[in-house]
């Protein structure tokens, strides 16, 4: 199903204005993910499209040609997955998947069937009869999706699915998860405040800030070309290099960079795999404190800019707190953009 | 929306319901009072009318009396039962909280049975030893009356106190008794200013058991119910009946905002 | 010391026990000898139960029909009110609450004297059983509603709520699927108390009875004035047989309610 949204924006009574006027088109069988630290409209955003929440005036939410903007959420056949999971607990495991297909008042013999098919897609036949609070943090957010899925909604919404799980089993699910939905073939939007599910989920991620998307696009078009310093901090955990841009030239406290062009007014920002520690680099930075997390060391670095800088070191052997290094960052690996406000 | 409308259905019975059969009774009886031929002097007729004065002089002195007693009592008991296991516990707390289902002519007779001119004491210790009519029956009956309900909050609130306040203070070199003094107490005293408020209210308002054994004494229920009865003095009855609810309701009011308790007056 | 300590209360607990336990076992005893006075030498009988049987079974029935009358008008009334007051958790549900359970803290001579004065004068309803019914639905509504709300207000309704909606049910239907049955429990210890309430309720009953309706409380006032000692206990005994197992009933349903709330 293509989803339409236009002029989507949603002021809380007392003026809060949770979502700026938003425009948005999602493709038939994509999976869109609303990327965006708490507070930032990605769920109420959801809850519009869903129909929990209302939106102002001059709001559109057009299903496939059809104006549902005015449909309460009974009416929408959607399918959600809460971050709580929402499940009944008055209903056995059955009784929550099969509960959407009773309200389609479909025959007992449909939704066995159907029911059956789901259980089985998600892997859920040894769970089936089971009280909901006989089950896992996982086992319940399969059940909460297998009951989304089970009335083949027209757009299914999950609402950070994975955060009520601890993290050990939150990168095992999500993988899953990517899966499931990509088997489903069903036009998804998907809220996270985490990059990591964003990007290993979503088709398309769309990120956003203070109630208004950023920047739209692929995981690797957002990493690689991100739009403001917002999205390269939000997108990859981008740094930013403090210091003071004349024309093509950063002077930071420990050294001067070269930049590609002339930045006035702008931030210059880099990522810790691009910080490399070399004999000839061009600035000097203190080592303060070494990770060894297995593939790689993760080094603080003081001096060489007004915040502590993070450089991703492979190899052996790692420098010392306290040693005095240098370092280099390549030209085509610093990103210059817009400074956060002016965006 | 259609959520709004259905929630408005669910409220409107029990509306409907409480305006005719609650706000608008109330009501009534407020401005009942005011229609006799004093007006709504009637309450200045109170205070000078020596046997009402009397009889709410009496009616808070018992009432008092039957707080203190049922708090010293229900905190002695209580504690005893929260801090310590022993084989029969659960029994005793059973025949402790039995009388909770009792209405207040019940707990008359009870008191009728110990101490009327047939009852225990007076056959164990013959002679004239007949109390269940007098002031201090009706002191026993609220107090057999309050002694449950007070006992179950102050045991509700000894639950929720952090084991490790008393183990502090222990490590800390206090003795027994101090400890209770220090750290039990002071923990207890919302509870138990809310039972005391609780067994308070149920006192002065208590009429099965003044019905039962108080024909003889003015206690504000029984002048309230013979007024009303036998005089017909409606607009008096209702003047006392306003007076009545407003010191138990306000009294309760307190009780719940320092417990979160909720405990039925009546009796 | 340490044991000083601790006999005082067990003391104290002992005889408070006492205090409450003696009257009831007298008034089995009572109920059951042939004659009081005489003490148990004088027999075992069930003569006083059966005629107390003969002389009020109609104040049991009724007391019994009563109560689930009571229950069910507290059902309609209370479980749907609560549900609302629970998905309107504001300063306007607090008053309304507030206001409905002004019965337990205002005495039921009051409520009773208040009712009469406005409804005394329509004589078919003063002297139906209807009238009676109000009072106890006054007196025991705060207890449903009460317990229902505790037990929505634990759990989160909102979202379970939006959890059916998203699948399709419309309000009612969420009511009936989600509400009523996460609600059970207090709907159950609510239930239990409001006939443990109606059964035993005397105030507001003894003053808007007509003589040819007694309730079993009433009838137990009028043994207590009236009857030899024996009858009065019999009467007595059979009101503690209805009401105990009901009181330990409502026991458990609470703290089963408070558990699953926890």
């Amino acid at each position: 199903m293509t989803l339409t949204l236009t002029n989507i924006a949603k002021t809380f009574p007392g003026g809060t204005r949770a979502l700026l006027p938003t425009d948005l088109e999602i493709a038939k069988g994509e999976i869109l993910s609303l990327l965006g630290p708490s507070g930032c409209g990605k769920s109420t955003l959801l809850r519009i499209i869903a129909g929990l929440e209302t939106p102002d005036p001059g709001a559109s939410i057009v299903f496939d040609g059809e104006e549902v903007t005015h449909q309460s959420v009974e009416t929408r056949k959607i399918g959600m997955v809460f971050q709580s999971y929402a499940l009944f607990p008055n209903m056995s495991v059955r009784g929550n998947i099969g509960y959407g297909l009773k309200m389609q008042k479909l025959s007992r013999a449909d939704i066995d069937a159907r029911v059956d098919e789901v259980i089985a897609l998600c892997r859920l036949e040894a769970y089936a009869d089971r009280a909901i609070t006989a089950l896992s943090g996982g086992q319940r957010q399969r059940v909460a999706l297998a009951r989304a899925m089970a009335p083949r909604p027209r757009v299914l919404l999950l609402d950070e699915p994975l955060s009520a799980l601890d993290a050990a089993l939150r990168g095992q699910l999500r993988d899953e998860l990517a899966i499931l939905l990509r088997q489903f073939g069903i036009t998804a939007i998907f809220v996270t405040h985490d990059q990591d599910e964003a990007m290993a989920i979503a088709d398309r991620v769309a990120v956003m800030s203070q109630g208004a998307v950023a920047q739209i696009g692929t995981p690797e078009a957002l990493y690689r070309n991100p739009a403001t310093g917002f999205v390269a901090r939000f997108v990859g955990d981008a740094m930013p290099l403090g210091g003071r841009i004349e024309a093509s030239r950063l002077h930071l406290p420990g050294g001067v960079i070269d930049l590609p062009k002339p930045a006035d007014g702008q931030e210059v920002l880099v990522r810790a795999e691009d910080v490399r520690i070399e004999p000839q680099g061009a600035v000097t930075a203190r080592v303060e404190a070494v990770t060894f997390l297995g593939t790689h060391y993760r080094i603080a670095l003081t001096g060489a800019t007004e915040a502590p800088l993070f450089a991703l070191h492979t190899g052996l052997s790692a420098p010392r707190p306290g040693e005095d290094v240098r370092l280099s960052i390549p030209t085509e690996a610093l990103l210059i953009l817009p400074k956060a406000g002016a965006a | 929306m259609i959520q709004r409308h259905f929630l408005t259905l669910c409220l409107l019975p029990l509306a409907i319901f409480t305006l005719a059969f609650l706000a608008i009774p109330l009501g009534r009886l407020v401005l009942a009072a005011g229609e006799g031929d004093a007006g709504w002097a009637i309450y200045l007729q109170i205070l000078q009318t020596p046997r009402y004065l009397s009889t709410l002089g009496q009616t808070v002195v018992v009432s008092l009396a039957v707080t203190v007693a049922a708090l010293a009592i229900s905190t002695t008991a209580g504690l005893f039962l929260v801090r310590n296991r022993f084989v029969g516990r659960n029994t005793l707390l059973s025949i402790l909280t039995l009388p909770l289902a009792f209405p207040g002519v019940v707990v008359g007779f009870m008191i009728i049975l110990l101490g009327g001119r047939q009852g225990l004491v007076n056959q164990i210790l013959p002679g004239h030893w007949t109390f269940a009519y007098s002031i201090t029956g009706l002191f026993l009956g609220y107090l057999y009356f309050s002694i449950p309900r007070v006992l179950l909050t102050v045991m509700a609130a000894a639950e929720k106190i952090d084991p490790a306040l008393e183990e502090s203070a222990r490590t800390l070199g206090a003795p027994p008794l101090r400890i209770v003094i220090d750290v039990l107490l002071p923990a207890l005293a919302p509870a138990l200013i809310a039972a005391g408020a609780i067994a308070f209210a149920t006192a002065m308002g208590a009429f099965g058991t003044a019905f039962t054994l108080a024909t003889d004494i003015d206690v504000l229920p029984m002048v309230i119910y013979t007024e009303f009865t036998l005089s017909a003095n409606i607009a008096m009855a209702s003047t006392l009946s306003v007076v009545l609810g407003l010191v138990t309701w306000a009294l309760l009011l307190i009780a719940r905002s320092l417990s979160g308790t909720n405990v039925a007056a009546g009796g | 010391m340490k044991s000083f300590t601790k006999i005082i209360p067990l003391l104290v607990t002992l005889l408070t026990c006492a205090f409450l336990l003696i009257p009831i076992i007298q008034s089995v005893l009572a109920g059951l000898t042939v004659n009081y006075f005489r003490g148990l030498s004088s027999g075992l009988t069930l003569k006083w139960i059966g005629e107390v049987w003969m002389l009020y079974s109609g104040s049991i029935f009724l007391s019994v029909g009563l109560a689930l009358a009571c229950l069910i008008v507290t059902l309609v009334l209370g479980v749907p009110a609560a549900y609302a007051l629970a998905r309107n958790p504001g300063r306007a549900s607090r008053v309304l609450e507030e206001f409905i359970s002004l019965p337990l803290a205002i005495p039921g001579l009051a409520l009773a004297l208040a009712l009469l004065q406005l409804y005394g004068g329509w004589t078919e309803f003063r002297t139906s059983w209807l009238f009676i019914l109000v009072g106890h639905v006054l007196y025991t509504l705060p207890f449903m509603v009460r317990s229902v709300l505790s037990v929505l207000a634990a759990i989160d309704l909102k979202t379970l709520e939006e959890g059916a909606a998203s699948l399709g049910a419309g309000p009612a239907r969420r009511f009936i699927d989600i509400v009523v049955p996460n609600a059970m429990p207090g709907i159950l210890a609510g239930a239990l108390t409001v006939v443990t309430l109606s059964i035993g309720e005397f105030n507001l009953t003894w003053m808007l009875h007509v003589p040819y309706l007694k309730t079993l409380p009433v009838g137990l006032a009028d043994s207590y004035a009236s009857m030899r000692l024996e009858v009065a206990s019999a009467y007595t005994l059979v009101f503690f047989v209805m009401i105990v197992p009901l009181l330990m009933a409502m026991q458990w349903a609470s703290a089963r309610a408070q558990r699953i709330m926890q």
